[in-house]
């Protein structure tokens, strides 16, 4: 008789009639069945437990991703990713206006998204997500993008162009080998992206090709808030008080079944729950939060312990949401948000997405706030 | 003497020279690197304690492989390896994770590995796995006797009525337990392919499970029949009472590991159907004995020789038991299954050929066999 198919009904309903059996089974099992040897108990990788600085249980306790990344191999850092913005080359043409040339190369490169599992990306400058390009508002920008791919790419920019420079199949869609060079001017300010727009267009994004696209706001254009918007430019005394992030929520299907089997900020799994994102308590935080995750309509950040005043799409100098802790974004959404954990207790402040399922598969983190 | 030698010689060291001529020419290289490897993992045994769940893993990949992570109802969750580093080639290794797991409840596991190939893991209700200890053995041993030696005996309680009874009804009897078998057989395959689907894919145990049962029954035959001539009536007995030795064997394996994995309660109910399932059993390794006197010693040998594998079944599938060995042993219980029924019915057909008996009884023999058993299979809640 097949018995292995027995219903979990059949369980719950004859659980009575088999009781005094059962109750000799479950007094029989108070041992574990078996427990490893001492010596024997090691990670996947060979490493003995307790022997990394990691191997802290304090977070989620056993929730977690086993093992580390290689971030030198990956050939980029979260920790990095999260402050390093990329200016571009300054010069001035002949009408005095500033130009900012970006330079950008689209190739395939596997990368190491969560310890242990390697997900063949493709890249813009070999990193996920690409280089965060970073300008102020009326500059004339120029971003020479090479495509040394396997596939065709582009660059679409969310910002205001012509439609010759949108980066989409026939305007602006190159071969791997070729070059293409986008030219409009930076507005309006915010928080923007780019990501590639080839068919098909959900596998072109997922696989890595997206990154950060900033505009600061230039306060000579906004005297009625020049003081906000001073302290929004990148370079003025008033911004260098800030602390500036970035953060880009996004997943990886890594098997290609349309469902992501991790997600992250800044790509790799748990990254900043392993190793906490340092804050000084005292000085004022922003993050430039962008989603891109595919497959999942939505995706979210959640603060501990504190609440944020939030710019939806940063392009108001005012807050579009003030004091929440928990906003959601659709994917291409993004926003600023601003904080601040002065006068706070010292300590790890969890930030996640309010999608538990999210938190589960890697989307988990933590700000160290440092007096 | 030499010429012998050459042509034996000869083609095997050519089997080695083209061998190793296409691995030094390497044809094959242009497809490397273009692809991933093939993976495949197969969770073959898994154990709930109080605080982890523990796995047994076996890896079928084209190569070594590694297993980067493991998610549990959705979530990546700490996991110690057992020995640790890449799985070999059909090499298994065992897995701990410290997991609160709810008892009664389903539990989704998956397997990532380093290349984000997913392999998903059920636990459909979970209990804690049964330790082996005195108590426990006795109960199962317990479960087995009824489920095994029990029907048996009572079932050959019937054979002073049937030595009683006139030739037609020996043949109707024997006709009964030719139905019976082919139940048994029917039953005994797909159970042992069942299982075989449930093995690592690259051990190819499906396939295993079909030549092994021919094997089985070729050799067993062969056995019998080394004196030449039909078997005589005691050892044709013995026959039928080994080869349902070993369907209850099978029997006692899927029973044991129900009750393990949690997908059957051990309810009276479940242990009395069978008990009623396995009567006709009984019955049928006495049929060829009408004739014969043997004595009660020879009897009992045959009870337990039927009914006794149920008892190590059992624990076998409670405590230790790997897919693809529960499905080789169904295999060979199938091939001693079909070994009687060659023989059944080449009794039969002498039984009918000196025109004695018309062949009605027969007829109404074998299809009153199978029905039994099916009917008295409804009576287990399986």
């Amino acid at each position: 008789m097949n018995l292995l198919a027995i219903s979990r009904r059949f369980l719950l309903s004859r659980g009575l009639i088999g009781g005094s059996l059962l109750g000799t089974l479950a007094a029989s099992t108070s041992a574990p069945a078996s427990s490893p040897a001492p010596g024997s108990i090691c990670y996947a990788d060979g490493r003995a437990v307790g022997s990394q600085a990691h191997d802290n249980l304090h977070a989620h306790g056993n929730m977690t991703t086993v093992g580390t990344v290689d971030h030198v191999a990956n050939g980029f850092d979260p920790h990095a990713i999260l402050t390093d913005w990329d200016t571009g080359v300054l010069s001035t043409d002949a009408q005095g206006r500033t130009v900012r040339s970006f330079e950008v190369v689209a190739e395939d490169k596997e990368i190491e998204i969560a310890p242990g599992i390697r997900f063949p990306a493709w890249t813009y400058n070999g990193r996920v997500p690409g280089p965060t390009l970073r300008a102020t508002e009326g500059d004339l920008l120029r971003i020479t993008f090479r495509n040394n791919g396997s596939m065709p790419h582009t660059m679409h920019f969310h910002g205001i162009h012509g439609a010759s420079m949108d980066g989409v199949p026939g305007a602006g869609e190159i071969s791997p080998g070729e070059t293409f060079v986008y030219e409009f001017t930076a507005r309006p300010f915010g928080c923007h992206f780019y990501h590639c727009h080839s068919i098909p267009l959900k596998r072109h994004i997922h696989k890595g090709l997206y990154g950060a696209f900033i505009v600061d706001p230039d306060p000579a254009r906004h005297p009625e808030a020049a003081d906000v918007a001073r302290s929004r430019l990148l370079g003025t005394p008033e911004n260098a008080h800030w602390q500036e992030l970035l953060m880009v929520m996004n997943g990886f299907d890594t098997n290609f079944d349309d469902e992501n089997e991790v997600y992250a900020v800044n790509s790799i799994a748990h990254a900043y729950m392993h190793k906490p994102i340092v804050i000084e308590r005292d000085r004022p935080v922003r993050v430039y939060l962008i989603n891109v995750t595919e497959f999942d309509p939505i995706n979210s950040f959640h603060l501990h312990a504190n609440f944020f005043d939030y710019y939806d799409h940063g392009t108001t100098l005012q807050p579009t949401l003030r004091t929440v802790d928990t906003i959601m974004q659709c994917q291409a959404q993004r926003g600023i948000l601003e904080f601040s954990f002065a006068g706070f207790e010292p300590g790890r402040y969890m930030f996640h997405a309010h999608q538990t399922e999210f938190v589960e598969l890697g989307w988990m983190s933590f700000f160290e706030v440092r007096a | 003497m030499t010429r012998r030698l050459f042509w034996t010689l000869g083609p095997a060291t050519l089997i080695v020279l083209v061998a190793w001529g296409f691995l030094w020419l390497d044809p094959l290289a242009a497809f490397r690197g273009m692809t991933p490897p093939a993976e495949d993992l197969t969770v073959e045994r898994t154990i709930l304690d109080e605080s982890s769940i523990h796995l047994q893993v076996r890896a079928g990949g084209s190569e070594a492989m590694t297993l980067a992570q493991i998610q549990v109802d959705g979530a990546y969750w700490r996991f110690f390896q057992d020995p640790a580093g890449p799985i070999g080639r059909l090499a298994s290794v065992r897995i701990d994770i410290p997991y609160p797991w709810v008892l009664g409840e389903s539990h989704h596991l998956t397997l990532l590995t380093g290349t984000g190939a997913a392999f998903e893991h059920t636990i459909d209700v979970a209990v804690p796995t049964p330790t082996p200890d005195a108590a426990l053995l006795q109960t199962y041993a317990l479960v087995g006797l009824f489920v095994g030696v029990v029907p048996v005996a009572l079932g050959m309680l019937f054979f002073p009525a049937l030595r009683a009874a006139g030739p037609a009804t020996t043949v109707f009897v024997l006709a009964l337990t030719l139905g019976l078998l082919a139940f048994l057989l029917v039953d005994t395959l797909s159970e042992a392919l069942e299982l075989a689907a449930k093995a690592a894919k690259p051990l190819a145990v499906p396939e295993l499970v079909w030549l092994v049962a021919l094997a089985t029954t070729g050799g067993l035959f062969a056995a019998g029949r080394r004196n030449g001539g039909a078997l005589e009536p005691m050892a044709l007995a013995g026959a039928i009472a080994l080869g349902i030795g070993l369907h209850n064997l099978g029997e006692g394996l899927a029973i044991g590991s129900a009750f393990a994995s949690g997908s059957a309660a051990l309810g009276s109910f479940l242990v009395i159907g069978f008990t009623l399932h396995n009567i006709t059993e009984g019955v049928g390794i006495v049929a060829p004995l009408t004739d014969s006197r043997p004595r009660l010693s020879a009897l009992a040998g045959l009870a337990a020789l039927a009914g006794l594998p149920a008892v190590a079944g059992l624990w076998a599938g409670a405590f230790a038991f790997a897919p693809h060995w529960g499905a080789l042993a169904l295999a060979v219980g199938a091939g001693a299954i079909l070994q009687v029924i060659v023989e059944v019915g080449l009794l039969i057909r002498r039984r009918l050929a000196d025109g004695s008996v018309q062949p009605m009884p027969a007829l109404a023999g074998g299809v009153t066999g199978v029905a039994l058993m099916y009917l008295t299979a409804l009576i287990v809640p399986a």
